[in-house]
């Protein structure tokens, strides 16, 4: 599934009259298949485009559509994952995962298959039973991906969904998430403010920059993978992004009046 | 030096610790008594209400009287869990219904049981139905702004994980929104059904012939404060047993709520 954001402007109120321009005129594509990272600062929003791939915000003006249809509501054909997991505490591991497939009438027998493959490849065999409150962050975000991956989606938004991990974890995670998509290349929009973490997952980053939200520039990542993290055209690549940012501070001129 | 660990010496250390305070206290009672601090018509010393407490529990009085408030307070608590719960849900779930009842709810909620027996006994008489009915009053309260509340909470996450597996409304709410408010609602019948316990004198204030309270107002009038006292400790212990029964309830219900438990 393709995802086009085009001439994206939203604003949100704040207090009584005030209001604060969240995105201004935002135009990019995530190709059928492709993997992009939405890289920014805190409040650039990030999160507000992902909502509109999603159907749970609307654009001001602009656009998003799917497959050239306008988005309008929510769909499983779009899932998404989330950066506190948001797991079902009451549920296990495997009524997680089969929440979505039993809620929209799939068979017993397709649900049980579809629970067992999908707890080993995001490598949760041993932990069927278990309840979230019983694992890892890293583990309860497997879940978060499983469920979502078991309603078979055609796009994936995944906002900020290694954030609350620590540094290994989430190096980990990157590993296997890369290994997941390889497998089955679905349309992936990932947002992150981890420069590292657009630079190994990504195949094109959108680089925002915030007050207000700007598209400022599109970065290919040509390496093929799986990537090293200390490769020289790694580096390379993540000192090109950071230089995004460097350029975009505001300079020591308009502080001194 | 490593710490003791050995798990039943634990234990033994923790019921200890749980009844030590409990110990002092009656020794001190007893020994205040027999040095001659205490009159024993104004507060009879620990070994005389546990005597009498024996003899009321032989004569099989005790039975009787712990059984009918027992009876009358199920039966208030039960009347109140399912009007409370069921309010509770569709107050939860719709603004316009909330909007409606939420005066009244307010209003009626801070006024006592108490105040309400001579309205029962026009209402109700003096038989069965008004005690049910003041015991009634006492734990639908705590039970429907609890299961309100709880509804309330429910995370707004999962609200967008349901839209998104495109969850359909009543599913939602069968198997979202109210296990989500589940220890709310554990909340709500725990407090419910202690207050209702506790209601149970104020309940036999009216024309009762048996039952705890009816039990200690009889013995008030007859200045046996041995048998005042047996009656209050016996709603005491009562109270507490079905408080545990109720936790260890919820304990197996809601185990996947995982919350702090103290140093
Ligand atoms: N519902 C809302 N009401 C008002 N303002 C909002 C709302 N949602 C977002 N905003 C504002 O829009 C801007 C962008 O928010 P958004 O959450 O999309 O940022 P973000 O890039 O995801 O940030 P973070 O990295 O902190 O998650 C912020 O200034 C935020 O305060
Ligand atoms: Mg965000």
């Amino acid at each position: 599934m393709e995802l086009v954001f085009s001439n994206i402007a939203k604003s949100f109120k704040r207090g009584a009259k005030d209001r604060v321009v969240a995105l201004d005129d935002i135009s990019f594509s995530v190709a059928e298949g492709e993997l992009v990272c939405l890289l920014g600062p805190s409040g650039c929003g990030k999160s507000t485009l992902l909502k509109m791939a999603a159907g749970f915000e609307f654009p001001d003006t602009g656009s998003v559509t799917a497959d050239g249809k306008p988005v309008c509501k929510p769909h499983p054909d779009r899932g998404m994952v989330f950066q506190d997991y948001a797991l079902f505490p009451w549920l296990t591991v495997e009524e997680n995962i089969a929440f979505g497939p039993e809620m929209n009438g799939t068979d017993r027998r397709e649900i049980r298959e579809r629970i067992r493959r999908f707890i080993t490849l995001v490598g949760l065999t041993g932990f069927e039973k278990a309840h979230p409150h019983q694992l890892s962050g890293g583990m309860k975000q497997r879940v978060g991906i499983a469920r979502m991956l078991a309603m078979s989606p055609k796009v994936l938004l995944m906002d900020e969904p290694f954030g609350a991990l620590d540094a290994f974890t989430r190096m980990e995670m990157q590993e296997e998430l890369t290994n997941l998509w390889q497998a089955a290349p679905f349309t992936t929009v990932f947002v992150t403010h981890d420069v590292e973490e657009a630079v190994y997952l990504a195949d094109r980053i959108a680089v925002m920059t915030s007050r207000p939200g700007k598209l400022k520039t599109i970065v290919p990542v040509p390496l093929s993978r799986p990537r090293v993290r200390t490769d020289h055209d790694f580096v390379q690549i993540r000192n090109h992004v950071l230089k995004q940012y460097e350029r975009t501070q505001p300079s020591a001129a308009e502080y001194s009046i | 030096m490593a710490r003791e660990t050995n798990p039943r010496l634990q234990k033994i250390k923790h019921l200890l610790q749980y009844v030590s305070l409990s110990i002092v206290i009656l020794a001190v009672w007893q020994t205040l008594y027999h040095l001659g601090y205490i009159k024993p018509i104004i507060l009879p010393p620990p070994s005389k209400i546990a005597l009498t407490f024996w003899e009321l529990l032989n004569s099989g009085a005790m039975a009787k009287h712990v059984g009918i408030s027992v009876l009358r307070v199920l039966e208030g608590f039960g009347i109140a869990a399912v009007l409370g719960l069921s309010l509770g849900i569709a107050i939860g779930l719709s603004r316009t219904f909330d909007r409606l009842t939420d005066l009244i709810i307010q209003v009626i909620k801070p006024i006592p049981p108490i105040a309400w027996i001579p309205l029962a006994i026009l209402w109700f008489g003096i038989g069965e139905k008004s005690k049910v009915y003041i015991i009634f009053l006492g734990a639908f309260f705590p039970i429907i702004i609890n299961t309100i509340d709880g509804i309330r909470q429910t995370d707004h996450k999962f609200v967008e994980v349901a839209r998104i597996l495109e969850v359909p409304r009543f599913k939602f709410v069968r198997q979202v929104v109210i296990p989500g408010a589940f220890p709310a609602i554990m909340t709500g019948i725990r407090v419910g059904l202690m207050v209702a316990w506790m209601c149970v004198v104020a309940a036999e204030l009216i024309a009762a012939g048996s039952g705890i309270g009816y039990l200690i107002m009889d013995a008030r009038q007859l200045s046996q404060s041995d048998v005042v006292l047996v009656g209050m400790i016996t709603i005491g212990i009562i109270g507490k047993l079905m408080d545990s029964l109720i936790k260890r309830l919820e304990k197996r219900l809601i185990g996947w709520k995982v919350s702090y438990v103290g140093d």
